[in-house]
């Protein structure tokens, strides 16, 4: 089979098959990042954090200074490199599991800060790596490795919204959740990603960007129907939307 | 810079870091050791350094992970039960090959113990701590002007062994006020860092800073660097001889205890007693040769420590038989005095002394 390129992509993204799933929503995330980073023309004073999960390997196909953290560490890691540099462009990369299980103490007190860095928390409601156990985010009634049965409400509690908490914390300037389930969903996240770098570089504090995305092998399903989950059970339990936007509550 | 001022032994540990051009510190309170960060977080920023209270220690030890990565000089310190928490990022660290300065004013454990002086923690210092097969260099100071001193050349050596580097001392040293004379130090930049830290992908290819190594191969390769690294540390050996060589019994203790001991051996040989002592002031690497030609020429030796006994095993191994060997450990709940060592030194030497 020949392959034809059917598009143009941005330099900072590397010419390299990924290790993801087939449907895997993180390559689309990776590369609305790259766009961002290169729209803003940003790139060169850019250092990733990349976080524990399946996207450890972010430093594989984006083209960046980065460095790993321990699961769950990356805001704290973050922290220290935005300290070092505090005009590099510094942003993690994390799924639900990392961000909002482990690290749950990390982004909270990394957003209430206000450290001036940016957080990708990409929500597939399970964690792939590890083989499909019950992440934080795992939907009521949703089937896991750890919760045969589906998530109970009154065993495993109620799946956290983290863009909503995050968006209640003081440091936190811009705070939205988006998906990438269709196209017009796709471009508004890319907005919103673009966004949340254009709050750092202006130096307004901390800005966050949720995005829903599918994990097909540990959800069991073909990448379509896990692409259609996205809409059908996700996004009304997490709404999309902006939560917070210092800069629109300012009026500026 | 060279007039002397009176310090304990915390703030010469801030005042050291500060003067060796540390810029960057992540902190979370404990006791014995908060005259350290409450120090920096109004020097530091007044250098044109970045001072973070920490949300915990896992935090705190991360950023300096971070900050580590930039290739810039940053510390974080702390007492026992914080650096348990901060394993996770030394082990890091360690498998990242980052430099950074750590801070441990040993109190009494296991468990919350209490906030009295311990040498409770020589084995997690020495023994890696964390996760995996790594070492981290343990500098030991025993007094105020060697905290000065050492706080100091941990910056160099971090840098120089990229590897994080563990200042152990306890509560008896952080609280003990003693003349001190400042000092400039070696160097107080690593341009050298240059070569590996990030600092955004100018027109080259993107630097990676990491410790998973999955390909085949890989892991076994970085670790046996490792090894290579941790071998080469040697270099640094330090320790104190005092009165050693018509010795019959040597010593050895390190820290405030070292330099406890160091008084009743002082004692006792002013009483005739053929008494000396090493103190090792880096753990790890050990003094083991030292300690190896003195037992060739037929000393005995005496470990002290405030502790069960840990640092007893790394003598042991240095001299290479367990004969000869004897322990006293001081028990925690209170500060030993020179006299408290005067019975077990003598039991040692012998009864007929
Ligand atoms: C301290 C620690 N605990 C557990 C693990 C194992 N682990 C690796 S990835 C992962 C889950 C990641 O899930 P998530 O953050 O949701 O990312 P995803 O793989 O779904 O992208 C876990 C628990 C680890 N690496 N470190
Ligand atoms: S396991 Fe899930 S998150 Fe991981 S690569 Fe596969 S689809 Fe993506």
């Amino acid at each position: 089979m020949q392959e034809i390129r059917v598009t143009n992509y941005p330099e900072v993204l590397v010419d390299r098959p990924t290790h993801y799933c087939p449907g895997c929503q993180h390559g689309i995330a990776h590369r609305l990042v790259a766009e961002a980073l290169t729209d803003l023309g940003v790139v060169d004073k850019t250092i990733a954090v990349s976080s524990i999960g399946c996207s450890v390997f972010l430093y594989n196909y984006l083209n960046l200074d980065t460095v790993e953290a321990p699961h769950g560490r990356a805001p704290a890691v973050a922290t220290g490199v935005k300290r070092a540099r505090p005009d590099a462009v510094v942003f993690t990369y994390q799924g639900d599991g990392d961000l909002a299980s482990i690290g749950m103490a990390e982004i909270m007190h990394c957003a209430n800060r206000g450290e001036r860095v940016t957080v990708i928390f990409v929500n597939n409601t399970v964690y792939g790596m590890t083989g499909g156990q019950m992440a934080p985010t795992t939907l009521v009634g949703q089937k896991t490795t750890t919760c045969p049965g589906g998530r109970c409400l009154e065993r495993e509690g109620a799946p956290i919204r983290m863009s909503e908490i995050i968006a209640s914390l003081g440091g936190t300037t811009y705070c939205e959740r988006v998906a990438v389930n269709t196209v017009k969903n796709v471009l508004g996240a890319k907005k919103a990603i673009r966004k949340a770098f254009q709050y750092q570089l202006d130096g307004k504090g901390f800005s966050f960007v949720e995005v829903l995305a599918t994990c097909p092998t540990n959800w069991r399903m073909t990448p379509v129907a896990a692409n259609e989950r996205v809409a059908t059970e996700m996004i009304p339990y997490f709404p999309l939307g902006t939560f917070k936007d210092i800069a629109a509550t300012e009026g500026a | 810079m060279s007039e002397r001022v009176f310090l304990k032994g915390n703030e010469a540990i801030a005042r050291a870091a500060l003067a060796a051009g540390m810029r960057c510190y992540f902190g979370y309170p404990i006791t014995p050791q908060n005259d350290i960060p409450e120090l920096l977080s109004a020097e530091l920023p007044k250098a044109g350094g970045e001072f973070v209270q920490a949300e915990s220690e896992v935090a705190a030890a991360n950023m300096l992970l971070g900050a580590a990565a930039c290739g810039v000089r940053a510390m974080t310190t702390s007492s026992s039960p914080g650096i348990s928490l901060m394993q996770e990022a030394i082990s890091y660290m360690a498998g990242s090959e980052l430099p950074g300065v750590i801070v441990n004013m040993n109190r009494g454990g296991p468990g919350l113990g209490d906030i009295g002086p311990s040498q409770g923690d020589y084995y997690q210092s020495t023994r890696g701590g964390g996760h995996g097969d790594y070492r981290t260099l343990v500098l030991a100071p025993g007094t105020v002007q060697e905290a000065y001193d050492l706080t100091m050349l941990a910056f160099d050596l971090a840098f120089h062994y990229r590897n994080p580097v563990i200042v152990l001392g306890d509560a008896i040293l952080g609280q003990m006020k003693e003349p001190v004379t400042p000092h400039a130090p070696a160097r107080t930049a690593d341009p050298e860092a240059a070569s590996w830290c990030l600092e955004g992908a100018v027109g080259r290819p993107g630097r990676i800073i990491k410790s998973l190594f999955l390909e085949d191969g890989a892991l076994a390769g970085q670790n046996t660097r490792l090894a290579a690294k941790y071998q080469a540390m040697e270099a640094e050996i330090r320790a104190e001889q005092f009165l050693v060589e018509d010795a019959e019994l040597v010593v050895v203790a390190y820290g405030s205890i070292g330099r406890i001991a160091k008084s009743t051996v002082r004692k006792l040989r002013n009483a005739g007693h053929r008494v000396g002592l090493v103190r090792p002031i880096t753990l790890f690497p050990f003094p083991s040769a030292m300690l190896r030609a003195l037992a060739d020429q037929g000393k005995r030796f005496l470990t002290i420590e405030h502790n069960l006994g840990q640092m007893v095993d790394d003598v042991r191994l240095a001299i290479r038989t367990v004969a000869d060997s004897a322990f006293h450990g001081h028990l925690p709940g209170n500060l030993p005095t020179p006299n408290d060592f005067e019975a077990p030194i003598l039991a040692a030497l012998g009864a007929d002394h």
